[in-house]
Order: C-alpha cells, then sequence, then structure tokens
C-alpha cells in the first residue's frame, strides 16, 4: 500500500493483505534458549547458577536412589554398601507398610477394598465413563458402608478385626478418605451458615469454624484420644480410630469452610438476584447456581486443603496410630535392619509415596480446572 | 435517542381493567437514607409504564421491591392478587408471575443458553425436560436466536445476551415483566435488537414495567410514563402529554437535559 501521509482521508486498505508467515527467529531452540535462559545478563547469570545446581545435586541423588542402590539381597547386602539406597528394607517389609497388622489370612479384605477403589478412581477420572454419576454416588454412599464392615467384620462371618491391628497405608487412606469426603460438605454447610441472614446460625458456624482452625491438629488428636474420654461414662469405649477421624474431619472441614467462603464472595450479586426473580428457592439456587461457580473457582484452594489434610494424617502416630510414617519409622527400629542406609531409605521411600498420592490429586485438580473452564465468564 | 420506534400504536395494545399491581403508601429506606417516599402506583393488565428520572432517583429500587428483590419497610405491594409480604411462600408465589430483565443480563454462565433458559421451567415449576427445551426454543425462535442454543453466555454478544435473558424470563410464561435499564449496558449498536423484542412482546398484550432512558421506546409503546426523582414519584402521564406539555420544572430540566444530545 502507499504512503499513509498521502492520504488525508478515504479508504487505507481495501481489506485484502495477506497472512505472512512469522519471521523464523521467533521459533525454534536457538530462539527458545536466547528467550528462556539468556534474555538478559542476569537471566544468564541464573541460568548458569541453575545449570550448576542441577549437575551437583540431580546426578549423586539418582546415583543414591538408583545406580548404586541396592536392588536385591536382604540386609546384608545393605551392610556391605550403605552409602546408596536400601531397597531391600522396603520389599521385605512392603506387606506391613500396606496393612498395618492386619492378619495375613484376613489381607485379602483390604485388597478387595483398594482394588475396587482405584478402580473407582480411574473410571471416574474420566469424563467419558458411562453412568458415571451412578458410579460417583456408589463410591461416595455404599462404598464407604460396605468399605468398614469389610475392614472390621463382625458380620457375615468375617471375623473381627480391631482398629488397634489396622495401619501402614491402609490407615493413612481410611483418614485421609473419610477426611475428604466428610470434610467438603461439611464444609460447604458451615461455609453458607456463616454467610447466613439467620444470626444463630451465623453464629453457630462463626464459632466451629474459628475453634477448630485456632487450635492446632496435633492438639485437637491428643483432645480426642485423651479428654474425650473423660466426658464418657467409664464403661462406654470410643474407639481411637473414629475419635481420630473424627477430629481430622472437623479440623479440614474448618478450613474448607474458608476456602468455599471466598468462592461465594467472588460471585457477582447479579447471580443470586437473576436466581431469584426466577423463582428459585434458596437451596435450589445455591445447588444450581452459586455452589457451581463457587466451587468452580475454589477448586486450587479445595484440593489445596485435601492435601493438606492427606499429609496430616502422620500427625496421628502422636496418639498411637500407626500410619504409613509411624509403621516404617517403627520398622527402622527393627535391630536386623540397623543399617545406616535403612532410615534414609525409609523415609525417602515414604516422601515418595506421599509425593505421588499429592501430586496425582494436583494434576488432577488441574485437569479439572481447564475442562471447566467455559472460558467467556463476563 | 434511539429511533427505532417510529410506528404508532396498534390497536392490540389494549388495556383491562383489571389492577395487577397495586402499590399503596409504600416507603423503603437504606438504613437512614430514604429512597423510596410514599409511593402509590396502580398497574393494569396490558399496560406498558415507563419509568424515568436521574440516577440514583430510586426507579430500579421501586421496580425492584416489586419482585421482592428490595425490601419494603411500609406501605403495601399487591401483586396478582398476592400480598407482598415477608411470608417465604407469597414471595416465591409472586416471582413465578413476575419476569425479570436486568441492566447487565445475570445469565448464569457456568450453563449454555439453552440451560439457562430451561433451569427455572425444570427446578420451579416442575417440568420435564423435554418439555422445558420445546418452550426454551419457541421463546429462543421468538428472539431470534435459536441458533445460540448450545452456546455459553460469555460467547454471545451483550445484545444476544440480553434478548437470552429476555428469553430466560419468558420461559416461566410471566403475567408481568420488569425491565431494568435493559439496554444501559450495550453498545449502541445493540440497543435496537434488544428494543425490537421489548416492542413486540409489548404488542402481544404483556404487562411491562421499564426503567429506561430510551425516551423513544416509551413515546411508541408505553402507555403511562412515570418520572421519579429524589424517591419520589415527581408526574405521571400519557407519552403525547408527558413528553409535550410537561408540567413540573424537574421533568421539564430533566427532560430537556436528555432530549438536548
Amino acid at each position: 500500500m502507499s504512503n499513509p501521509s498521502e492520504h488525508m482521508g478515504g479508504i487505507v486498505n481495501a481489506g485484502d493483505l495477506p497472512d505472512k508467515p512469522a519471521p523464523i527467529s521467533t521459533e525454534g531452540p536457538v530462539a527458545w534458549m536466547r528467550d528462556n535462559l539468556f534474555s538478559s545478563p542476569l537471566n544468564t547469570l541464573l541460568s548458569i547458577l541453575a545449570l550448576f545446581l542441577i549437575v551437583w545435586t540431580v546426578p549423586p541423588a539418582l546415583n543414591w536412589l538408583i545406580f548404586s542402590a541396592n536392588w536385591a539381597g536382604g540386609a546384608d547386602a545393605c551392610r556391605a554398601n550403605t552409602g546408596a539406597a536400601c531397597w531391600p528394607f522396603i520389599t521385605a517389609r512392603w506387606e506391613q507398610f500396606l496393612y498395618g497388622f492386619y492378619p495375613a489370612p484376613e489381607r485379602w479384605r483390604v485388597d478387595i477394598i483398594l482394588i475396587v477403589l482405584l478402580v473407582g478412581i480411574v473410571l471416574l477420572a474420566f469424563e467419558r465413563t458411562p453412568l458415571r454419576k451412578w458410579i460417583a454416588l456408589l463410591m461416595l454412599v455404599p462404598f464407604p458402608i460396605v468399605s468398614f464392615i469389610l475392614l472390621y467384620g463382625g458380620m457375615f462371618g468375617l471375623p473381627v478385626v480391631e482398629t488397634s491391628r489396622w495401619g501402614g497405608f491402609m490407615l493413612t487412606l481410611v483418614i485421609a478418605l473419610s477426611g475428604i469426603v466428610a470434610s467438603l460438605p461439611l464444609g460447604i454447610v458451615l461455609a453458607l451458615g456463616r454467610r447466613s441472614t439467620m444470626p444463630v446460625m451465623r453464629m453457630v458456624c462463626t464459632i466451629f469454624i474459628e475453634f477448630w482452625r485456632g487450635i492446632p491438629l496435633v492438639a485437637v488428636l491428643f483432645m480426642a484420644s485423651v479428654m474425650f474420654p473423660l466426658f464418657l461414662p467409664p464403661d462406654v469405649s470410643f474407639d481411637q480410630l473414629l475419635r481420630a477421624v473424627i477430629g481430622v474431619a472437623f479440623f479440614a472441614s474448618a478450613y474448607m469452610a474458608e476456602v468455599v467462603r471466598g468462592g461465594l464472595q467472588a460471585i457477582p450479586k447479579g447471580q443470586y438476584e437473576g436466581a431469584m426473580a426466577l423463582g428459585l428457592p434458596y437451596w435450589k439456587m445455591m445447588r444450581l447456581i452459586v455452589l457451581p461457580q463457587a466451587l468452580k473457582i475454589v477448586i486450587p484452594g479445595i484440593v489445596n486443603t485435601f492435601i493438606g489434610l492427606f499429609k496430616d494424617t502422620t500427625l496421628v502416630l502422636i496418639i498411637g496410630l500407626l500410619d504409613l510414617l509411624g509403621i516404617v519409622q517403627s520398622a527402622i527400629n527393627d535391630p536386623n535392619w540397623s543399617i545406616k542406609s535403612v532410615p534414609y531409605t525409609g523415609y525417602v521411600f515414604v516422601a515418595l509415596v506421599f509425593w505421588v498420592c499429592c501430586y496425582a490429586m494436583a494434576r488432577y485438580s488441574r485437569y479439572i480446572e481447564a475442562k471447566l473452564h467455559t472460558g467467556h465468564k463476563r | 435517542m434511539n429511533d427505532t420506534a417510529t410506528s404508532t400504536q396498534p390497536a392490540s395494545l389494549a388495556v383491562s381493567d383489571e389492577v395487577v399491581i397495586r402499590i399503596t403508601d409504600m416507603d423503603k429506606w437504606y438504613g437512614q437514607f430514604h429512597v423510596l417516599k410514599n409511593i402509590n402506583l396502580e398497574v393494569r393488565r396490558g399496560e406498558r409504564i415507563v419509568i424515568c428520572g436521574p440516577s440514583g432517583s430510586g426507579k430500579s429500587t421501586l421496580i425492584r421491591c416489586i419482585n421482592r428483590l428490595e425490601e419494603h419497610q411500609s406501605g403495601s405491594i399487591n401483586v396478582d392478587n398476592i400480598e407482598l409480604n415477608a411470608d417465604i411462600k407469597n414471595i416465591d408465589a409472586i416471582r413465578r408471575e413476575v419476569g425479570m430483565v436486568f441492566q447487565h443480563f445475570n445469565l448464569f454462565p457456568h450453563l449454555t443458553v439453552l440451560e439457562n433458559c430451561t433451569l427455572a421451567p425444570i427446578w420451579v415449576k416442575k417440568m420435564s425436560k423435554k418439555d422445558a427445551e420445546e418452550v426454551a426454543m419457541k421463546y429462543l425462535e421468538r428472539v431470534r436466536i435459536p441458533e445460540q442454543a448450545g452456546k455459553f453466555p460469555g460467547q454471545l454478544s451483550g445484545g444476544q445476551q440480553q434478548r437470552v435473558a429476555i428469553a430466560r424470563s419468558l420461559c416461566m410464561n410471566p403475567k408481568i415483566m420488569l425491565f431494568d435499564e435493559p439496554t444501559s449496558a450495550l453498545d449502541p449498536e445493540m440497543i435496537k435488537e434488544v428494543l425490537d423484542v421489548m416492542i413486540e412482546l409489548a404488542h402481544e398484550g404483556m404487562t411491562m414495567i421499564c426503567v429506561t432512558h430510551e425516551m423513544g421506546f416509551a413515546k411508541t409503546v408505553a402507555n403511562r410514563v412515570i418520572f421519579m426523582d429524589e424517591g419520589q414519584i415527581i408526574e405521571e402521564n400519557e407519552p403525547g402529554p408527558f413528553f409535550d406539555n410537561p408540567q413540573s420544572e424537574r421533568t421539564q430540566l430533566f427532560l430537556s437535559q436528555i432530549l438536548a444530545h
């Protein structure tokens, strides 16, 4: 086209300029490195520092974990090579790490639950699963009940397995999943209550939330374990594990309530008015209009709370419940395995298991966020 | 001003004698601030009323009192023989009879256009999903956007969103429609498409109360124009005399300001 200064008025372009390919310098690995690693002297310095740090830490770590690690041969092999991970310790004890002190002939009960749980989670994770709603309903209501009956026994000819014998990763899952399943609905109800226009309701919910948020989980567990029985008649016993689960669930629900309240506050007043003007009563308005939007906004916060709860389950070891960390810790003290590398191996193993679970939750939350993102919100 | 409305009023715009909204000696305060003062208003079936006035004059608050989005403190509001009071049953009953269209549309962004329209019929009127969708498509066709049914509100232009909002209200088959500045948030080129839908609605005999600054619309379809200032109804008249020969000074000032440009 011609020089615009020649045109004081009229058409500038006829609207037929062709698309040109982008200049080559904006693509390719060299351009990427220039943009991301060496765009300024400071960035160059930081890139070199980071590279140095990687070279310094990653190869020794991989060496310790994998290349020089003891993979087979039992305690003797580990004793001969204490400079690297001792995986035979894990393989020798994995059943205990998974089941705790659950009696060996009854472990199939745990296996069934774990398999159903895994299959259920995988099915629910994919949007295209047929009958997904029904699977979700099955997993939320009958599954926990059946699981409890199966784990505890005492019915249908199953021998009773006292909860004091539950332990390891299975116990971690029991506490974490009960906490997660209980804390979300409870948290939502508390958040709605705290924003209610009814003063009594608001006060009750606020006090509940602030009470549980104000005390450390360790104190909650101690209270559940030591103080709570003082208020009960002496002949009434209340399961230790159940007390811990209730404590964890209440504790998490207080945090959940505040996360959900944040989401509720982000919903514009117009959404409530639009729903009310259509004649939707309070609970339908909340369920169909407000909560779907509010919960979507706070998915990162909800998953954050879930992850926190999952990791906090390790605290139950202070009231004598042996979760995964507790049971690995006690296994480390076995004199047969008193080898320098064993405690490190044990803790690294626990860290890996927790990391895999938490990272899976984090990734799934990202996936859900992306899926629910209709992206065109006003 | 918008010059959409140039046609003369057809004969179908007949007004019955039946009073559908009766507001008597109504007052409202925000804290100590007296926003609505001694409001008296009767609306008959089939009437199209336009409420205008400077911003902050209480016109939006007034129509929001009619479906209890705002609570009034004294006086009475009676909608279709239902007394509006704290009784939640009455409030719900009135809201089923009264549709409302907002300045900012207030569509539900997480639902598609069709779902926006079927939500209330399904959950409030207990209609089956199939019937609700049929009704919704009928009204979406009426506002001329059936092809957008599967989209989310955020994918539509402002004018399209407002037309969806109108269709959504109509799906509840309301006897009365309230419009709270329906075109104020729209780009100029989209105002017409919304006003056209509203004019059609008026021609079908819908009882309408519109808070709007679209004086062209007022002249074409309104059979009464109400001017409010500082929480009071200052003047009301048929559009002809209202615009040609306003009585009060405030009305004259207001009209000269908005008709001047």
